[in-house]
């Protein structure tokens, strides 16, 4: 009995320390290169709807202030989202990044919200 | 607990992402957030004496794809007594770092609980009404391994999960099996552009089934005990969740009817705070 609660303390080490060894080795580098073109094309359905850009504003608040800050200047550690690379972005990147996040880098899914929020904070996002 | 008021006072709420009571979704913690939650269930068994089982969760986002959790249990039982009964402390790592059609999260958890733990995070085994019908007896102790694979997708605006269970007492008992599956999807899938409480996006709605498949030795549905539960989430904008699912038991091992309710509380970015960077 001893021996095989031995083994599986041993199995399950393994397992722990593959999980984290694969998660932190998993990097996505550059988020941009990333973004499949099906994606990178997308429009935004919300571009012309009046209030997207409130909307959006009224979600970036809610989840993404703490880490980007309320104006979007950025933190500490965290980026400023008043930057060329998200001005040159198209909608569908920004999207793809909301969805997918950039987990290596701190920055998580947003997979949670569903894809119309994603798309009221990219006008919101836009409109910087 | 005066620094902790003082904490939730200062603090500036995200929004808490609890949607189910026993089904654990792919969303992880966001990164440097802290949740406070608290998970409660009553139950009334006819031949025995009502109780509340809670738990106290603190969740920590420790990185974008892994969050770590610590629960503290206790339980009341009218006629009886009140009585913490363990700990319990878990990570979940998420092993595919973007979006999948279905996306699997590892689940490893430790607890320390005694028999007479009424909390009901998850129904594994033979559990049932009986083990809820004698005295409350802290005598056997509860040290143990728990596994889950946790599948979540989304899905215009859906949230389909599903968690299957292996849980084993490390004294040499067999191991025990179980499974959570869940829906839910908000009210309203676009967000209104004025500040509002009672905004359709605020509100989701779903259901959950979740019971036991027996043990290592006789795996199957026979003598297991199963539920089905609707679940309503209350999200306050900059404020706590509040969730109810009342929970209907589906064979007569089960509970008839179980109540549960749960407050969760976001605060993010915790360490930052603490460090008076923020």
């Amino acid at each position: 009995m001893i021996a095989r609660n031995k083994s599986f303390i041993a199995i399950f080490c393994l397992l722990f320390s593959a999980t984290v060894l694969l998660a932190a080795s998993v990097g996505d580098g550059a988020w941009k290169s990333k973004v499949p073109e099906k994606d990178r094309m997308r429009d935004n359905p919300y571009d012309s709807q009046a209030g997207a850009v409130a909307a959006g504003a009224k979600l970036f608040r809610q989840n993404c202030s703490s880490c980007h800050g309320s104006e979007a200047t950025g933190t500490e550690k965290k980026p400023t989202l008043r930057s060329d690379r998200v001005r040159t972005a198209t909608p569908g990147e920004l999207e793809w990044l909301l969805k997918n996040g950039s987990m290596k880098n701190g920055m998580p899914s947003w997979s949670r919200l569903p894809e119309q929020q994603r798309w009221q904070i990219v006008s919101y996002l836009k409109s910087l | 607990m005066l620094a902790l008021g003082c904490l939730l006072l200062w603090s500036r709420p995200s929004h808490a992402q609890e949607t189910y009571f026993v089904t654990y979704t792919h969303h992880m913690e966001e990164p440097g957030n802290l949740e406070f939650a608290t998970k409660s269930v009553s139950g009334f068994p006819r031949a025995g004496n009502a109780f509340l089982g809670n738990a106290v969760e603190l969740e920590y986002g420790v990185k974008a794809w892994w969050s770590a959790e610590l629960y503290l249990d206790s339980q009341t039982t009218a006629n009886e007594s009140s009585l913490f009964t363990g700990f319990r402390f878990e990570n979940r790592f998420r092993p595919l770092l973007s979006e999948h059609w279905i996306n699997p999260v590892l689940y490893a958890e430790f607890e320390d609980i005694n028999s007479a733990d009424k909390a009901l995070l998850e129904v594994v085994g033979h559990d049932g009404v009986a083990d809820f019908l004698g005295r409350n007896d802290r005598s056997e102790k509860k040290r143990e391994v728990e596994l889950k694979l946790i599948l979540g997708s989304n899905f215009k605006g859906w949230n389909v999960s599903e968690n299957f269970i292996a849980e084993k007492n490390i004294a040499g008992e067999p191991w025990e099996f179980g499974y959570a599956v869940a829906v839910s999807r908000p009210l309203s899938l676009a967000a209104s552009p004025n500040p509002c409480r009672f905004c359709r996006e605020n509100f989701a709605l779903g259901a959950e089934l979740y019971g036991g498949l027996g043990d290592r030795y006789s795996f199957g549905l026979h003598d297991t005990s199963h539920y089905l539960a609707p679940t309503i989430a209350w999200h306050l904008p900059s404020g706590p969740t509040f969730s109810f699912s009342p929970a209907a038991g589906l064979n007569s091992n089960s509970h008839g009817f179980l109540m549960r309710f749960g407050v969760s509380y976001e605060i993010d970015q915790f360490i930052s705070r603490l460090r008076g960077k923020r």
